[in-house]
């Protein structure tokens, strides 16, 4: 029974965490790159448990994807700073390189890629970050061709690892700002449609509402309804 | 784990105490079952742990009253959405149980049967060390029928559905397996601060 030895192995304890490099690609984004003790190796998908405890034990915990590959020696997050985000803003306002935090991870075995399954990501905001991990394993693996990434921003300057994404051959679409002769807009099937042949896995990940409308544009391109995976998130708690 | 520099955190309220995803019910408890609710005479009640233990142990309804009495008093959360706060629960450890029946040392999960052939799987470390009861008080009174009376294993640190009513039995197993819920997508675990609600969370 291969799924209890899966289980098995994707059992954690918590650990620690050390900031080695903070930067605010944008003022609602944080990056940060941490040296995990007692690390697990990864799969690209899988996410991290940040905690943070307060002088009284109180301790507040969220879930953030992990943007870096397995074989980077440090693990990499890209959290958006949510409006009363009690963690996301502690991270972006008051962490310090140098700062130990507590983390459980990696955690996950549904939203992972298997590194070879022809896929593409549907991706949204800072939904992007399990892509950006699949695009840079895919990279070290040499087989960029197995994965086929479209990321959703609102405009080049909002969306996270833009760049990267571009430089990997990822196709980017803006729902608010006009580029050479795409209209602002979230992406159709007629775009969506060509780079679906040959994948046998779509990964979407982003908002609840970016969700649904990545779902249903998927299964208007004639994707099964089992080959979709979903990460939805929002703010909790 | 020591303080994380600089953290605060939140005004303590009922923020803190939510899993993610979950609200607080207030004075409600639902009651969510897949099967009729059954009735079932204490006199006639029993409890059973058996599969890997060194002494496979049945206990009476008067019998499992003579063991130490123990009170769990906090919070549960229900997979549904619901959390409910301050609840007082008043049975006996399944750490006395084990203790009794003497797990082998490849025991390592835990299936809990109910009489209705409801089941559910949990690994054993989550029903030690003071985390698991079968209880038959609820708030200082009999535990209601429909709320798994007489009797209900109490799993409070995981989904309710782990936290079996009306049950009857403790199987030890050296492997896992999934019971009724778990063999229907949801999560093998079930944290609610993890939101392990279903198979792949």
């Amino acid at each position: 029974m291969g799924a209890i030895e899966d289980v098995r192995a994707l059992e954690t304890a918590w650990t620690t965490g050390l900031i080695i490099e903070k930067e605010l690609p944008t003022p609602g984004l944080v990056r940060l790159r941490m040296h995990v003790e007692d690390r697990h190796r990864h799969r690209p998908g899988q996410h991290y448990l940040i905690r943070l405890r307060a002088p009284d034990d109180y301790t507040a915990q969220r879930s953030y994807s992990i943007s870096s590959d397995d074989d980077d020696p440090l693990v990499e997050f890209l959290v958006e700073r949510l409006p009363d985000g009690e963690v996301s803003q502690f991270l972006a306002d008051i962490a310090e390189v140098g700062d130990v935090l507590e983390m459980r991870g990696p955690i996950g075995r549904w939203f992972t890629w298997d590194t070879t399954t022809p896929a593409l990501c549907l991706v949204g905001g800072t939904g992007v970050v399990p892509a950006v991990a699949m695009t840079r394993t895919a990279r070290r693996l040499h087989r960029p061709e197995l994965l086929r990434v479209v990321a959703v921003g609102r405009s080049p300057d909002e969306l996270p690892y833009a760049d990267e994404l571009a430089r990997a051959g990822a196709t980017l679409a803006w729902t608010r700002t006009e580029t050479g002769d795409r209209p602002p807009g979230p992406p159709t099937a007629d775009e969506v449609g060509p780079l679906l042949d040959g994948v046998e896995l779509a990964f979407v990940c982003g908002s609840a509402r970016f969700a649904a409308y990545a779902e249903s544009l998927l299964l208007d391109c004639g994707i099964e309804p089992g080959a979709i995976r979903v990460e939805r998130f929002g703010p909790t708690g | 784990m020591p303080v994380t520099r600089g953290f605060v955190g939140r005004k303590r309220g009922h923020e803190g105490r939510l899993p993610p995803g979950q609200y607080d019910t207030g004075s409600g408890w639902p009651v969510l079952t897949a099967e009729a609710t059954p009735r079932i005479d204490p006199e006639r009640w029993s409890l059973t742990i058996d599969g890997l233990v060194e002494r496979p142990t049945t206990w009476s309804w008067d019998e499992i009253h003579q063991l130490p009495e123990s009170t769990y008093f906090g919070d549960i959360h229900c997979v549904t959405t619901w959390s409910k706060f301050d609840v007082a629960f008043r049975g006996v450890s399944v750490d006395e149980l084990l203790a009794a029946a003497g797990p082998s040392p490849e025991a390592a999960y835990l299936m809990a049967h109910s009489s209705t052939g409801y089941t559910t799987n949990l690994p054993l470390s989550d029903v030690v060390d003071g985390k698991a009861w079968v209880v038959w008080e609820y708030a200082g009174q009999p535990l209601p029928r429909q709320h798994g009376g007489p009797v209900r294993l109490l799993v409070p640190h995981l989904y309710f559905w782990k936290s079996a009513k009306w049950v009857s039995r403790l199987e030890l197993m050296a492997h896992d397996r999934p019971g009724f819920w778990e063999q229907n997508g949801y999560h093998d675990r079930g944290d609610p601060w993890l939101e392990q609600r279903y198979q792949g969370d």
